[in-house]
């Protein structure tokens, strides 16, 4: 980057007259800043307060420690800022690999209308989690250590986590990027991007593959300490698995909102074929959910544990796995046979609740089940998982309202024709400013 | 050998697709190691609890060795053994006193502490090294990596790593076997404490062999049995009992599997899914946009 400011285009800024400068870009970048509609809403103001509230109660946790706001021990070190915000709130983010698998991977043309909004939620879900992760860790200035290689804990399956999960957030920057190229109307750079989309998706696919195993893997450490019914030497595969109908479940869910939010944005050909995505949808969740279930029986039986069952904890195992497992998948099948979407979003819910239910078992409640003080989140751990939410929230809205995410790309044919016909054999530069015209005329 | 032939069958069966199973928790550990991968013979410790007359000698020697702060409570008052204790961030070893089955005028004491693991859970957990097992037995905590994320406590199956939860700048906190001290050839300062030689410092060869040998000498003294020996793959820190391990607060159900073991099976499956997965899907990829073409569709705008 260039620090000689004004008239001319740096690198990395192309395009329209707006964008195409440091200054164009400022100003448009403040003007889409400002919020737009009404700012006093009953969701606003509640969410707002939250915020507040949770960026004071995170005051607190830097300055006095983590055990002034949270309920952790030496017995639990790792509560819901754990348990929900990063090993619940990931599964849900695997959506964005399924879908770009599905999209461009398998060329499923019918889920195209959709990709940009999961991406999209996974990405924030990602920068928000990790985000989270950072409030959890004693140290988080260290957080780098295992990064820029000061001591690589290779045997570790943390390690495979962080290095995924970072690798994970900059793919889906780059799946998103196009999008943002449309918002600025950069029309050269996000030709560039588009090359490299399915090579990035590849990589995407395989990285998630191993960061949503890796995440149940991160168990495997402590049989003695999790409950058998839920321990596991399968957690990583299940882990996986169920990542891809927690995705599923949270694109309809998410499309549930945005649909009646932001109805606006819409274009026709969305509205039209979005029963159809649903089916598709509850189709894919459904066999993904049969395969998990045939897992969880085969452990079941194999670890001979069938006894268990009928002990407290047993019973809070079949809510889970009967209750929010298998009734789901059944009702997905009678949703697809009726070809009701409102079943669907339904069943949607359920199976999302199924596996809230199954990641907090695995980290919190069947974690050292025997332990006689139980943990329970404090009112300011959930308080702070509410505000990370909520500005995750703020975040997908300001997003969605100003780049084109839910409705079609732009047009850009005729910048598209007047790049082609300054030759390809132009250096790949990332600006299409008027200044860059002049040169390479 | 029989490590790299496991190592090969594991990575076969993740080809397989058995993939990240690994099928480590029916894996055992044939041979407990004695010394380090460089040679170096593992110290060790074996605390005979038939010894132990709970006089805490070994907790004020750990508490000034390592400038820990002074606890509320004497180190002389019995009190303390009115109720089970954990290690806690400012000790590092606490002695709890247990009802004795065989003779209940004599109650028993246990001293708790880091076992120092032949194959340490901790440092395996550990994403930046924090936690480390040296080569002379002892598992040391490096306090400039640390990220505080807590994964070893997770991970310790006798829950001793603590964490300074009440500090804005928290660290980790276990026994580290007097490194430094054992280094400039001193021993752990609660071995050197204890007035009753129930605690014993020394390598982990020949404590074995001395403990096998007061088993042999006193059959009915002791449990026919050396806590550490096999558990987790063994421990650095080995126990004797005249009782039932698992009657003094000693969990017997670890099993002798050591803990990286449940990892290896998945992480050996890690390089092999990055390399053959975006292989596999680069292969779809193209397969898919053949076809298209044949079919004469437009293959869309995306490539």
């Amino acid at each position: 980057m260039k620090s000689n400011v004004t008239p001319m285009p740096i690198p990395g800024m192309p395009a329209a007259p707006d964008t195409g400068t440091l200054k164009g870009f400022l100003r448009f970048l403040a003007q889409e800043l400002k919020p737009r509609g009404k700012i006093l809403t009953p969701f606003n103001v509640v969410t707002g307060i939250i915020i507040l509230g949770g960026i004071a109660i995170i005051a607190v946790r830097f300055a006095r420690g983590l055990g002034a706001v949270t309920n952790l021990s030496q017995a639990y070190p790792w509560g819901i800022w754990i348990g929900f915000d990063v090993v619940t709130g990931v599964a849900f983010a695997g959506g964005a690999y399924i879908l770009t698998f599905a999209v461009h991977i398998l060329k499923v043309k019918k889920y195209e209308p959709i990709v940009r909004a999961t991406v999209l939620n996974g990405f924030l879900a990602y920068v928000f989690y990790s985000g989270a992760l950072l409030l959890d860790l004693g140290r988080p200035w260290n957080v780098v250590n295992p990064i820029i290689g000061n001591a690589f804990g290779y045997g570790s399956v943390l390690f495979l986590v962080a290095w995924h999960f970072l690798l994970y957030t900059l793919v889906l920057f780059v799946e998103i990027s196009p999008a943002i190229a449309d918002w600025l109307k950069w029309v050269k750079a996000k030709r560039i991007i588009q090359k490299v989309t399915t090579a990035t998706i590849i990589v995407g696919v395989t990285l998630s593959t191993l960061h949503q195993a890796g995440l149940g893997g991160l168990f495997l450490t402590a049989p003695s300490k999790i409950h058998p019914l839920w321990y596991s030497s399968n957690i990583p595969v299940l882990f996986f698995i169920s990542s891809m109908f927690a995705g599923f479940s949270m694109i309809i869910i998410e499309s549930m909102f945005t649909h009646r939010i932001f109805s606006d944005r819409l274009d026709e050909a969305h509205r039209a074929s979005h029963n159809k995505i649903l089916l598709g949808l509850a189709k894919g969740s459904a066999s993904v959910m049969a395969a998990y279930l045939f897992l969880k029986v085969i452990d079941l039986t194999h670890g001979h544990q069938l006894g268990l069952l009928l002990t407290p904890m047993g019973y809070w195992y079949l809510v889970e796995v009967a209750g929010f497992t298998l009734l789901p998948l059944v009702l997905y099948v009678v949703a697809i046979r009726e070809q009701s979407t409102r079943l669907v979003q339904g069943t949607a819910i359920l199976t999302a609740i199924g596996v809230i239910l199954n990641r907090l078992n695995i980290s919190v409640i069947a974690f050292k089940w025997y332990e006689a003080v139980r943990y329970y989140p404090s009112w300011m751990e959930i308080w702070v998982t509410l505000a990370v939410i909520s500005m995750e929230l703020w975040v997908f809205r300001w997003v969605i309202t100003r780049m084109p995410i839910l409705g079609a790309p732009p047009d850009f044919t005729a910048e598209e024709k007047t790049l082609n016909n300054l030759g390809d054999g132009e250096v790949v530069r990332w600006k299409v400013s008027s200044s860059w015209k002049v040169s390479a005329s | 050998m029989t490590i790299s032939r496991r190592n090969f069958l594991k990575v076969a069966g993740a080809a397989g697709g058995v993939l990240l199973a690994g099928g480590a928790r029916s894996a055992r550990t044939a041979q407990v190691p004695q010394t380090s991968s460089e040679g170096i013979e593992f110290n060790g410790m074996l605390i005979d609890t038939t010894k132990c007359i709970g006089c805490r000698a070994c907790e004020e020697a750990c508490n000034e060795a390592n400038k820990l702060p002074k606890p509320s409570v004497s180190f002389s008052a019995e009190s303390v053994f009115e109720e089970k204790r954990e290690t806690t961030p400012d000790a590092y070893v606490v002695v709890n006193r247990f009802p004795n089955g065989k003779n209940p005028d004599k109650p028993v004491f246990v001293r708790r502490q880091c076992m120092h693991c032949v194959e340490p859970s901790c440092a395996s957990a550990c994403l930046c090294k924090a936690m480390e097992k040296m080569p002379e037995g002892p598992t040391v905590y490096h306090k400039d990596r640390c990220m505080g994320c807590r994964y070893c406590m997770i991970s310790c199956p006798f829950d001793i790593p603590k964490f300074e939860f009440d500090s804005a700048s928290p660290f980790v906190r276990k026994c580290i076997g007097c490194y430094d001290r054992v280094a400039k050839g001193e021993q752990p300062a609660c071995a050197e404490a204890c007035p009753e030689g129930a605690t014993l410092f020394g390598k982990r060869r020949d404590l074995l062999e001395e403990a096998r040998k007061r088993i042999y000498r006193n059959p009915d003294r002791y449990r026919q049995r050396i806590y550490g020996e096999h558990e987790v793959g063994g421990t650095g820190y080995m126990y004797l009992s005249a009782v039932p391990f698992r009657t003094i607060g000693f969990r017997i159900d670890l099993g002798t599997t050591h803990y990286p073991e449940l990892t290896s099976g998945f992480l050996s499956a890690v390089p092999l899914v990055d390399i053959l997965w975006p292989a596999v899907l680069f292969g779809f990829n193209y397969l898919i946009s053949d076809r298209e073409e044949e079919r004469g569709k437009e293959s869309g705008d995306e490539e």
